[in-house]
């Protein structure tokens, strides 16, 4: 039987908690995982080999949190995305929520995408 | 001159696990001033030999062709204090490998005591940092730390 949202969430704080060494109660939904849990680069590391042990899955290399993106000149000018980069992003994280960010889609704000519920969308992906 | 703090290997599983001890000595000027009335092993020290013990093992790996670098204390828990007399033992087994990084689990003992454990990560710097150009050569692993595991693996930065 597949996980439901709620178990998969449980874990994933789980998960983090262990990961980022934050309290239960802040681990919420909405939270950002830059912001407002304090993660650092290595972290995003942690946390996709705890992902990997504790649902018993694969995460190929830049599929839960997109690389080479930033990089690319015809993605990024000005510090904003360009329409070709912000579509090339929706689509490789479709687990993300572009609500907010689309309506001005600077790369300093891309932070607001790695939320808590991306990582609940990812999984649910992964062990449907 | 390196500060190396394991004395040895006495198990070196290849991509797997290693064991190392370190005998404490009061010969050790660290413990004169920490404390001079009451001389212990700085715990930061204990973290330093576990990441040593592990970090060889994350670059022993990838046949240390990566430049392996402490990126992150996990959980760091010591449950007891180590004096000069004492033998530590750091085992460590790799929990996760990666292209850009490692993470490991380690175990604590003092004479054979299970005090504390000890996770950490490693970043493989050259698959990291974007942009950021680093030496050719592998300036993790010289001198010493090769002659540590030279019993135990065939050929080391070859």
């Amino acid at each position: 039987m597949p996980m439901t949202e709620d178990e998969v969430f449980e874990k994933v704080k789980e998960t983090l908690v262990d990961a980022l060494g934050v309290d239960d109660d802040e681990v919420k939904p909405d939270a950002t995982l830059t912001g407002d849990l304090g993660a650092e680069s290595i972290d995003f590391l942690d946390i996709v080999f705890r992902l990997e042990k504790t649902f018993n899955i694969k995460i190929p290399r830049g599929e839960l949190f997109p690389d080479n993106i930033l990089n690319n000149p015809e993605f990024v000018k000005d510090g904003k995305l360009t329409p070709t980069g912000l579509a090339q992003l929706k689509e490789r994280m479709a687990h993300a929520d572009f609500t907010q960010f689309e309506k001005d889609p600077d790369i300093s704000k891309m932070a607001e995408l790695f939320k808590v519920q991306t990582i609940v969308n990812y999984v649910k992906t992964k062990v449907a | 001159m390196r500060w190396i703090w394991i004395d040895r290997f006495v198990e070196f599983v290849p991509g797997k696990r290693a064991v190392a001890i370190k005998n404490v000595s009061l010969a050790e000027e660290h413990l004169h001033d920490h404390w001079e009335a009451f001389p212990i092993m700085p715990a930061s020290l204990m973290i330093e030999g576990m990441a040593q013990t592990s970090g060889i093992l994350v670059g022993q790996a990838r046949n240390f062709k990566e430049k392996v670098i402490l990126a992150k204390i996990t959980k760091a828990e010591l449950n007891d204090i180590v004096v000069p007399g004492d033998q530590i033992t750091y085992e460590s087994e790799i929990e996760s490998i990666a292209p850009e990084a490692a993470a490991t689990c380690g175990k604590v003992y003092k004479n054979g005591q299970l005090i504390g454990q000890i996770d950490l990560m490693f970043s493989h710097i050259d698959q990291n940092l974007a942009g950021v150009k680093f030496p050719k050569e592998n300036f993790v692993f010289t001198g010493q730390f090769e002659r540590l595991i030279a019993p135990f693996v065939e050929s080391v930065n070859g």
